[in-house]
């Protein structure tokens, strides 16, 4: 008796054991390119890649990354599907360090991160290139009243090093002189600011402390730069949606937030003082002249920190997202259809990108990312 | 010899008679089954005990006991600590009790002693609604329409009545610990009403009677028998509760404020290890950061378990004590 009890639970586990193994075997494809070696190029170029699964028709080009991009990504695959119906994207929004950590395990074909990857992500990835695909900005948005108590929608300008000031908890009142000086025409209440923050790891907080440890060394020194940083003072708000919403709830608060959240939402946003000490509107024009500044130093590398940038025109506060592909891939087909969908992504794609508030690449940093693409090979072959 | 053997014979063959007797009337099946539902609960909690203890090993390497007590979460100079989140996570959950219970327990009296029969059925299906509703809506709901209208002017008021007392102090935001525990409160209390109700339901309609008929009026027949007669059920509700409430993610991460400070005001924004969790986990970025936040979640099992375990404790001894003063 005791034998067919064992045996029964036996096969129940057994079944359970071939419908998980089912299950994973759904996901194998995603992982059978990176199990084939590296074929030296000795070979002959006669190195079979490994063929598509033939069953579903389609290939599918898998990739996982940051959840800035997202909205833009899918755009991107939704309309590229009427450009090569061959192709199939699947991209995963898990977050920019889930997207390294794929990427490097090379359990997907593309990875997609906000942040630039420091010297040791890289040594873990050997071959491993980013792409800047887009950038985004980011504005301080307030709720404020002013002496008289009416709402202020005036425009508050920001001078350089106020943003961390304020973060750190150096400026605690509104009427500031700090902020006064640089806003005559304003009548800047005596209140505390509420400062508010993201509480979640982001991109956005990612440009938003690089740019606070470039103006500031204060900043640098004592809090530094990350996707998620020990904040001096303030509240933590999960998402665009959380920041917004407390900084509308608490008369005196401020908070930063991604440009396109803050355009499609209505939100007032201040201005900060740039590099070369002027005022300029968050437009694609003034992120677009941030890239142009740094367009030239960005290397082989093709990853630059744009913040602070020091032409008269140039937003301060922005940043590039990339996507992470190794520039020799093993399976041809998906690198051919991977590298033309970015050729894609890059001009006619802009135009989503601008339909979404994201800022498209400006031509000099377009002409080095493109050329860089070319370069991509399949097991040591160009493409 | 030859009889030995057939007597073996026999033997085997009424076992085998048995067996596929039992087979044929499904007893033995339905023990197999009942016995594997019950192994997969403990094969899954050992396996995420495991599992959480195995991927946090850089960690517990580099911390050891100190992340316990470490007081900062900082990943750009790679420093971890969990205090403020064990504080924040005891605290919201407690507070969120302290509102339910008494709440929760006044509704199911209600329902099951109280309520006039047209009312009964609708009440407690209502208050089961509350537990349908998604967390994110909470959340949500919260953030933009609960904290303003309603959180925010109370934890005024309670700022400038009692401000004098830590537990109150200023300044007050609209995202708090406060904040989080009144929601939380709200999402526990269908959990702790539906529970208790039907502890009173399964009371003996022979323990009213007998206290009626002894002259205990409404009110000394719930307080004086079927509260004490119900108690391990009901701590078994509270318990319930508690689960959610130290395991609720999302409505509280959007309505703690998610401040590492450790101050005793409820008014202050907190933070909770669930929140933490959900906050880093997809932008932990290097390996360090990311098995901190595991051990965090290490941190909130043990927790959670520790909380169970003292609580079963708590409802055995109850319920020693209400069965032998029954025999009494």
């Amino acid at each position: 008796m005791f034998k067919l009890k064992t045996a029964i639970a036996f096969g129940v586990i057994l079944a359970l054991a071939v419908i998980v193994s089912a299950c994973a075997s759904n996901a194998a494809p995603i992982t059978a390119p990176t199990s084939a070696p590296a074929a030296t190029p000795a070979s002959g170029g006669v190195v079979a890649a490994p063929t598509s699964p033939a069953a579903s028709g389609a290939l599918t080009v898998n990739g996982a990354g940051g959840t800035f991009p997202y909205p833009l990504y899918s755009r991107w695959f939704y309309q590229y599907a009427t450009v090569d119906p061959t192709v199939k994207f699947n991209y995963q929004a898990i977050g920019s360090g889930g997207g390294i950590a794929q990427i490097t395990a090379k359990t997907v074909d593309f990875g997609a991160s906000d942040a630039i990857l420091n010297d040791s992500q890289l040594q873990a990835a050997p071959g491993l290139q980013m792409f800047p695909t887009v950038a985004g900005a980011i504005v301080p948005s307030y709720n404020l009243k002013d002496t008289d108590g009416n709402p202020i929608t005036a425009t508050i300008k920001f001078p350089r090093t106020a943003l961390a000031d304020i973060y750190l908890g150096k400026i605690k009142k509104w009427n500031d002189p700090v902020l006064t000086q640089a806003n005559p025409d304003i009548k800047l209440p005596n209140k505390d600011i509420i400062v508010v923050h993201r509480s979640d790891g982001s991109g956005t907080t990612f440009i938003f402390t690089d740019y606070l440890s470039k103006v500031s060394a204060d900043w640098k020194q004592q809090v530094g730069n990350s996707t998620s940083v020990q904040w001096p003072v303030g509240l933590g708000g999960k998402g665009n949606e959380g920041v917004s919403g407390v900084v509308a709830q608490n008369e005196g608060a401020l908070g930063y937030i991604e440009l396109a959240y803050a355009l499609q939402n209505k939100l007032t946003y201040g201005l900060v003082q740039n590099k070369s000490g002027d005022y300029v509107q968050p437009t694609t024009a003034a992120v677009q002249s941030a890239m142009a500044d740094f367009g030239t130093d960005m290397g082989d590398k093709l990853a630059i920190s744009i913040v602070d940038a020091p032409g008269k025109t140039s937003w301060p506060i922005s940043g590039y997202t990339y996507i992470l592909v190794y520039m020799n891939q093993t399976d041809c087909a998906k690198a051919q259809k991977l590298t033309a969908f970015l050729k894609w992504a890059w001009s006619s794609g802009t135009q989503y990108a601008t339909e979404l508030e994201y800022i498209p690449l400006p031509d000099a940093v377009r002409t080095a990312v493109l050329s860089k693409l070319g370069q991509i090979t399949c097991n040591g072959k160009p493409l | 010899m030859s009889v030995i053997v057939q007597a073996k014979k026999n033997a085997g063959v009424s076992r085998w008679k048995t067996l596929t007797r039992r087979l044929e009337h499904g007893d033995t099946i339905f023990r197999a089954l009942t016995i594997l539902a019950a192994l997969i609960v403990v094969v899954t909690v050992g396996a995420i005990g495991l599992q959480l203890w195995n991927t946090s090993a850089l960690s517990r390497d580099k911390f050891g006991w100190g992340f316990l007590i470490g007081q900062d979460w900082n990943p750009v100079a790679q420093n971890f600590g969990a205090l403020p989140f064990i504080y924040g996570t005891l605290q919201s959950a407690l507070l969120a009790l302290v509102l339910a219970v008494p709440v929760g327990l006044g509704i199911a009296i209600f329902l099951s002693e109280l309520a006039p029969d047209w009312l009964r059925q609708p009440l407690g299906f209502l208050v089961e609604l509350l537990a349908a509703v998604p967390s994110v809506v909470y959340g949500l709901w919260g953030l933009f329409v609960f904290v303003p209208i309603f959180v925010k002017p109370i934890a005024d008021a309670l700022n400038q009545g009692l401000g004098f007392i830590p537990l109150f102090q200023g300044p007050v935001f609209g995202p708090s610990r406060f904040a989080a525990s009144l929601v939380l409160a709200i999402m526990v209390l269908p959990t702790i009403s539906a529970v208790s109700r039907d502890v009173f339901l399964a009371i003996p309609r022979a323990q009213r009677e007998a206290a009626l008929a002894l002259g205990a009026t409404r009110w000394e027949m719930i307080s004086q028998v079927l509260v004490p007669y119900g108690l391990s059920g009901i701590l078994g509700a509270v318990i319930l509760g508690l689960g959610r409430a130290l395991g609720e993610t999302i409505a509280v991460t959007m309505l703690i404020g998610n401040n590492l400070d450790l101050t005793a005001s409820i008014l202050h924004p907190g933070y909770t290890m669930a929140s933490l969790i959900v906050n880093e986990f997809t932008e932990a970025t290097y390996p360090l950061y990311l098995q901190a936040l595991i051990e965090i979640a290490l941190v909130l099992f043990a927790i959670t378990l520790l909380l169970n375990l003292i609580a079963r404790l708590l409802i055995w001894r109850v319920a020693r004590r209400t069965t032998t003063e029954a025999r009494v």
